[in-house]
């Protein structure tokens, strides 16, 4: 264990942990932050997509000629617009414009560029498409047979054995385990098998795509928008466009909210193309429509799950086959959920396998622990039912399977430092966990894991002549990140908060870095500045030393200061951090300090999640009366914006659990594309969400940092589910547990119990 | 379409624009006084992303058709702060950590303040369902209802 990282254990911190302003705070409470649809360029032109009404149809042929041909129209582009691309991104060129087929009702098939909205509107209805409707899937069970209609002619399922011969919806199949499930499910006393469904879920963020991007003749570049990671963005558009990415320079602006489902792109190339055509710049905002029909939602899943358990509580062995439906291309975050699915628990004899699904539905994005959540939901399910067989509580449940360092994960490597006992005992051990309840209410206790993630990042930090501080990072601070690096960074110099700065710079400033994804931010790019600050206090020490004319390894930094130390170093006033910075020029010129790593190490979390829930019998309807979350932090550098993730994530999980779903029509069309029929939570269902962080130190990160920020969702399904079972006595096995789910469920119920 | 001419006061000041008949306020605010503060997240309704005040009352302003704008008042996110002094809400909201991405944080200061202005002393039950036309992805709401009763205690006097 690091230095620093004892020195976080031992609470040696002085602003790590502190909740101050965060420093981007004021600009959004007063409406002066940018987000993505606020920018503006002269000359902008409106961008407008035209998309499939079917969810899987031939196109025969687009004529474009009567929109080209309207007043204020600038441009008209379709598939033929973009080029040969490199294989790896095929699949991401023909989300964002169809090519041949529409996969989906929502799917690209061309785009306008016109001098207004109005213009741009009117152009799409004169684009006349000729289709020839195919058969649709829309159902993961139902895509996953033999005879469904194929979306791809071509595919092959990979990872089988003998290979496929036959084309099929299955692009793979994905293993896990260790230790022989056979002998395990033999020496089982119980075994309970289930099969568990949950429906899709969006992301749900407040703030639509949007894109504004200017492309000249000499192909010199720009784009401007929202996006959780804007290097990215860059790559993958220069890739589609054809161009270096040295020509294009992406500038993300504030962002409002991902969850994972701005990792890709999908209007940004569709920009780029239109304004290279006009010669303009094109602004393009996704109406909320769009986002529902065309971004990526999560996947849909049908998971079947056994466990055996000896009589006393011990599991023996633990199996699951996991189907996710990723939408019309191959990638559904499958191998993630068999990963996953029994990581809370120290198994012998494990095996899961999952396999990947395509069916006629958007593209699935990333959605926070991407696959976790519906497998643990079905895992956490059965363990509640197995606890409750033996009559044993079910937090001692899963502490007497609960690993701890050292133990073999049920995916493969060996535990590092980990919580979950913590966790589990805090859990036990907190007011909520053994409050009364009242009639027709049930709690529901669930744990859930991710792996969290560090990857490629780099930071600058550049001493002002002030004596000031700004950091420069490349990921986009979609929930407070700039107050953590300003606090980790004012940790490193010694000085007050507020004489720090963060920006997010944009693709030209600095080297690569990896998306505002996994949990990684405040690890990773908090990894960077630390090391960054790190290496400007040796360029301070080193200007200190140089002024008193002394060796550098005399100077030390401590409260802010370059300090002689030492028995031969002098007897020499502190420098401060002004002072050292005012006299850069006579010293060897401005002071910064960098650092590129791709850093590994962002530590696994544990988060053990306690919900109540109170069912009204006449209409089904589930009220979430109280809820806790408890979960290992590693070191919360801002404690406030980690009880935020909690609670956000927590939040988002509640709504998956009892109401959120995309429901299709027979047609194969989504039924409910807009915040009206799809249902988030909003404050009047809630109560207020407890939080409790643990901090078992990660030994990757400096003061101990693990990710946070997608753990939260994984146990809220299996929490609520576990909790909903318990009040109507009946096993929950679906999302969204909607007030007509249950109401059918509790009457099969009654009338076969009749 | 001939554009229609309006004369109206935002945030206290008079202003006039030319919109479409078919422009909503939203549009006019954002597009073409380039007040940005407020949100589009929906376009009907349900988010309440774009929340303002037209004459005392609050609207979602993507409902509202810039010419209904004619001779009313009307007040947004960028005239919540009284010159560099914000608002109780607004410092509340930095102080409780209310907002994650911010993108909402505009629709839910302008709700919040219609209702202290209504009812000074809300139950929890009463801001939960005042704000239930906010959505929020990020928060879980716990910290921004939280926000809210702090400022109104404080505007109380309390």
């Amino acid at each position: 264990m690091s230095r620093l990282t004892e020195k976080a254990r031992d609470g040696a911190l002085k602003q790590v942990g502190t909740r101050p302003l965060r420093p981007d705070g004021i600009d959004k409470v007063t409406g002066r932050a940018r987000f993505g649809a606020d920018a503006v360029a002269p000359g902008m032109l409106v961008g407008k997509i035209l998309r499939s009404p079917h969810a899987h149809a031939r196109i025969k042929a687009i004529d474009t000629t009567k929109a080209e041909a309207l007043s204020g129209v600038k441009a008209v582009i379709t598939a033929d617009d973009f080029g040969d691309v490199d294989e790896s991104l095929t699949d991401t060129l023909h989300n964002i414009m169809a090519h041949g087929k529409a996969l989906y009702e929502g799917h690209a098939v061309a785009a306008v560029a016109a001098v207004n909205m109005s213009v741009a509107r009117q152009a799409l209805k004169l684009i006349e498409v000729d289709y020839d409707v195919l058969p649709h899937v829309t159902d993961v069970e139902e895509a996953a047979q033999p005879d469904a209609p194929l979306i791809r002619e071509d595919l092959l399922t990979v990872g089988v054995n003998p290979p496929a011969t036959k084309p099929s919806n299955i692009s793979a199949r994905h293993e896990f385990g260790h230790g022989d499930v056979g002998k395990g499910f033999a020496e089982a006393d119980i075994i309970v098998e289930r099969t568990f469904r949950t429906e899709a879920t969006h992301q749900g963020y407040i703030e639509p795509h949007s894109w504004l991007g200017s492309m000249g003749p000499d192909g010199q570049a720009e784009l401007w928008g929202c996006t959780q990671g804007h290097y990215m963005v860059r790559d993958t558009c220069a890739g589609l466009l054809g161009i270096d990415v040295s020509k294009l320079r992406v500038t993300a602006s504030e962002i409002g909210g991902g969850f994972g489902g701005k990792t890709t792109v999908f209007v940004e190339p569709v920009v780029l193309a239109l304004s290279r055509k006009a010669n303009r710049p094109v602004k393009i905002t996704m109406s909320r429509e769009e986002v529902f029909k065309a971004t990526g939602p999560t996947s849909s899943s049908a998971n079947r799950v056994k466990i055996g358990i000896t009589k006393d509580g011990r599991i023996t062995a633990a199996d699951a086959e996991l189907f996710y439906q990723g939408g019309a291309f191959p990638g559904s975050p499958v191998e993630f959920g068999a990963m996953a699915a029994f990581a809370c628990y120290a198994l012998e004899n494990v095996r899961a396998v999952g396999w990947d699904v395509l069916a006629n539905r958007p593209k699935q994005a990333a959605y926070r622990a991407p696959g976790a959540p519906m497998i643990v939901f079905a895992v956490e399910s059965v363990i509640d039912e197995l606890a409750r067989r033996i009559d044993m509580d079910p937090v001692d449940f899963r502490l007497k399977n609960a690993p701890k360092e050292g133990d073999r994960s049920s995916y493969g490597p060996k535990f590092g430092p980990i919580g979950l006992i913590q966790t589990l005992e805090a859990a036990k051990a907190h007011p909520h966990y053994s409050a009364p309840l009242g009639p027709n209410q049930g709690r529901g206790i669930a744990a859930g894991f991710w792996f969290n993630f560090g990857g490629m990042t780099c930071s600058n930090i550049n001493i002002g002549n002030d004596g000031t501080v700004t950091i420069a990072v490349g990921t986009p601070d979609i929930g407070g990140s700039r107050a953590s690096m300003c606090l980790m960074a004012a940790e490193e110099f010694g000085i007050p908060y507020d004489r720090v700065k963060a920006i997010v710079a944009d693709t030209s400033a600095l080297g690569f870095n990896d998306v505002t994804d996994g949990s990684r931010v405040t690890f990773s790019s908090g990894y960077a500045t630390i090391q960054s600050a790190r290496a400007a206090i040796g360029e301070m020490c080193k200007r200190a030393a140089q002024i008193w004319g002394i060796p550098e390894e005399a100077v030390d930094w401590s409260d802010g200061h370059a300090r002689p130390s030492g028995p031969n170093a002098g007897d020499f006033e502190p420098l401060s951090m002004a002072e050292i910075a005012a006299s850069a020029a006579r010293t060897g010129g401005p002071i910064a300090g960098h650092h590129e790593v791709n850093v590994d190490g962002a530590g696994v979390s544990f988060g053990v999640h306690i919900a109540d829930v109170e069912i009204d019998p006449q209409t089904g309807r589930s009220t979430v009366t109280r809820y806790t979350v408890l979960q290992d932090a590693g070191k919360a550098i801002h404690p406030a914006y980690v009880e935020g993730q909690y609670q956000g994530g927590a939040v988002q999980g509640i709504g998956w659990a009892l109401n959120e779903e995309y429901i299709y029509g027979e047609d194969g069309r989504l039924q409910n594309a807009g915040f009206l029929d799809y249902r988030m939570p909003v404050a009047s269902d809630l109560p207020m969400i407890d939080t409790q962080i643990i901090e078992i130190p990660n030994e990757g990160h400096p003061y101990g940092v693990r990710g946070v920020g997608e753990t939260p969702i994984v146990p809220p399904l299996g929490a609520i589910g576990n909790a909903v079972s318990q009040a109507i006595g009946l096993r929950v096995t679906e999302t969204p547990m909607s007030p007509p789910r249950l109401l059918a469920m509790m009457s099969s119920y009654r009338e076969a119990a009749e | 379409m001939s554009g229609i001419h309006v004369t109206t006061t935002i945030n206290g000041d008079e202003a006039e624009f030319i919109c479409q008949p078919d422009e909503t306020l939203l549009d006019v605010l954002r597009d073409r006084m380039g007040m940005t503060g407020s949100k589009e997240g929906c376009g009907s309704g349900d988010c309440g992303a774009c929340s303002v005040m037209v004459n005392d009352r609050l609207v979602c302003s993507c409902l509202v058709l810039g010419a209904e704008a004619e001779g009313a008042r009307v007040d947004t996110i960028e005239g919540m702060a009284d010159g560099e002094t914000l608002h109780p809400l607004q410092r509340k909201f930095l102080e409780h950590a209310a907002l994650q991405c911010g993108v909402c944080t505009p629709g839910f200061l302008v709700a919040a303040k219609a209702l202290l202005e209504k009812n000074p002393d809300p139950s929890e039950i009463e801001v939960r369902y005042w704000l239930a036309g906010n959505l929020c992805r990020c928060t879980g709401y716990d910290k921004i209802i939280r926000a809210v009763m702090d400022a109104a205690a404080e505007m109380r006097g309390a």
